[in-house]
């Protein structure tokens, strides 16, 4: 288990190693021309951009993001349950149940709370 | 005698475990990273050719058989390419986010089983890796977003944002159904267990709810919502130059076999099929599912993010819920009627 994990954090340096190589390759060979202002200027459709982009970006989807954080968690409990589930009988599947029944009932109370409307 | 002894010792360090090991992943690495390079030029030429082909155009076909050698010059251009970094950038951000992006695609493959016997890692929490990880690069992509200082760039992000938090969870929900089924998160035993039978004669409502989410992972129309063209110039992308953008782009195709590896994976019993090696098998059934992917992405029209997040929340998540209560209400019947067998 370790071995297998080792090999994938030499994948993590290895993708590092790569990807740097990528682009150290590009810096070598690009045509080495002088950028004048408009060439690194941001972005825009003709015009120049107005206005600071890191603002405080109205999210609208907030509520559907703190339903997630509910469902991502009742994921990590799902799935060992899931694996087990063949040696558990009866008795787990009842209780899976009530468990996802608690959170389809969250779901519908969030759904006709209006929650999961983009506004 | 004393030329032996040295020669003894270099023979010793390398029997050491650790170094073994190191040298064995780093052989893996350089072998994954071959393939991963080979197999976009295959894909980019392929995806061209198959948009051409329902466009009803030829499209690259002078250069090559085929017009084969047409992504190795494209890749050539790439690199070559003038390195523009705008001057209001994030520099360390905008710097680290392909890296990233490339990174974490780099790593699914590490845990895909490509034949018989025939995998980087054999985990036992494959499938759960394989989501977390999978998932990891919406990160990178909010960066790269975020880095570039524009507006375009700063929507897509935050679009990826809105998308994750919609398909990630009917995309894990979905995959629960097989788990059960196998008792396992193993990808080698999930493949074993579709010897008589593919899940997705077992699993059909989950199949469809994973390729709607997986079509939402790729980033691909109907759901490309991050880089819409038309609206966002290229999304979070739009930044981007040269290699920095060719390694996006790199991601992106490699990206599209890696998801349609798990499906066949989990849904069409991955490499197992008769005569043929199986590796070869593992391809044969992976380009199909890339075409599909394809033929997919080039026939649906782009969906609106509200309606997107709607269709996953209220039609993906229910269905998801209501496959998993199926699903183990049926495996206890049938344990029922044929005593204590598994599937």
């Amino acid at each position: 288990m370790l071995k297998d994990f080792g090999i994938i954090g030499i994948f993590v340096l290895g993708g590092l190693f790569f990807t740097g190589a990528a682009l150290l390759t590009n810096w070598i060979i690009r045509p080495k021309e002088h950028h004048n202002e408009n060439a690194t200027s941001t972005f825009e459709c003709g015009l120049d951009t107005r206005g600071p982009t890191w603002v405080q970006f109205r999210i609208n989807y907030f509520l559907y993001a703190l339903i997630f954080v509910v469902f991502d968690i009742e994921t990590v409990f799902l799935y060992p349950w899931a694996v087990r589930f063949n040696s558990l009988g009866v008795f787990a599947l009842v209780e899976m149940i009530i468990f996802i029944a608690i959170l389809a009932l969250g779901l519908w109370y969030a759904w006709k709370k209006g929650a999961l409307e983009w506004k | 005698m004393d030329s032996n002894n040295n020669i003894t010792s270099i023979w010793d360090f390398f029997q050491n475990p650790i170094i073994m090991n190191l040298l064995i992943g780093v052989v893996y690495f350089a072998a994954i990273a071959a393939f991963i390079t080979v197999l976009v030029i295959i894909l980019m030429w392929m995806d061209r050719r198959v948009a051409a082909f329902f466009q009803e155009r030829l499209g690259p076909i002078k250069y090559g058989p085929q017009g084969l050698l047409q992504p190795v010059f494209d890749a050539v251009k790439m690199v070559s390419k003038g390195n523009i970094t705008p001057r209001n950038v994030d520099k360390l951000v905008y710097n680290l986010a392909p890296m990233l992006i490339f990174m974490t695609t780099l790593l699914v493959y590490a845990a895909l089983p490509y034949g018989k016997n025939l995998t980087v890692v054999n985990l036992n929490v494959g499938v759960l890796y394989l989501i977390a990880i999978s998932s990891t690069a919406t990160i990178a992509i909010l960066m790269g977003g975020w880095g570039s200082n524009n507006k375009y760039s700063l929507i897509g992000g935050m679009r990826t944002v809105a998308m994750i938090i919609s398909y990630e969870i009917p995309f894990a929900f979905s995959l629960l159904g097989i788990i059960m089924l196998t008792g396992s998160m193993n990808m080698t035993d999930i493949i074993n267990a579709q010897k008589n039978v593919w899940f997705v004669f077992l699993q059909p409502l989950a199949f469809v709810v994973f390729m709607i989410t997986a079509m939402a992972e790729l980033n691909k129309s109907p759901f490309d919502l991050p880089e819409a063209e038309s609206e966002l110039v290229a999304g979070f992308i739009t930044e981007y130059a040269g290699m920095k953008f060719g390694l996006v782009y790199l991601a992106e195709y490699a990206n599209m076999f890696s998801m349609a590896a798990i499906a066949v994976t989990l849904f069409f019993g991955g490499w197992q099929g008769p005569l043929l090696p199986s590796w070869l098998w593992f391809l044969i059934k992976t380009l199909l599912m890339v075409f599909f992917i394809m033929w997919i992405r080039w026939t649906l029209p782009r969906i609106r993010i509200d309606k997107m997040m709607k269709l996953n929340w209220k039609v993906l998540i229910p269905l998801s819920i209501l496959n998993i209560f199926l699903t183990g209400i049926g495996i206890k019947l049938y344990q029922y009627f044929t005593g204590m067998g598994g599937v």
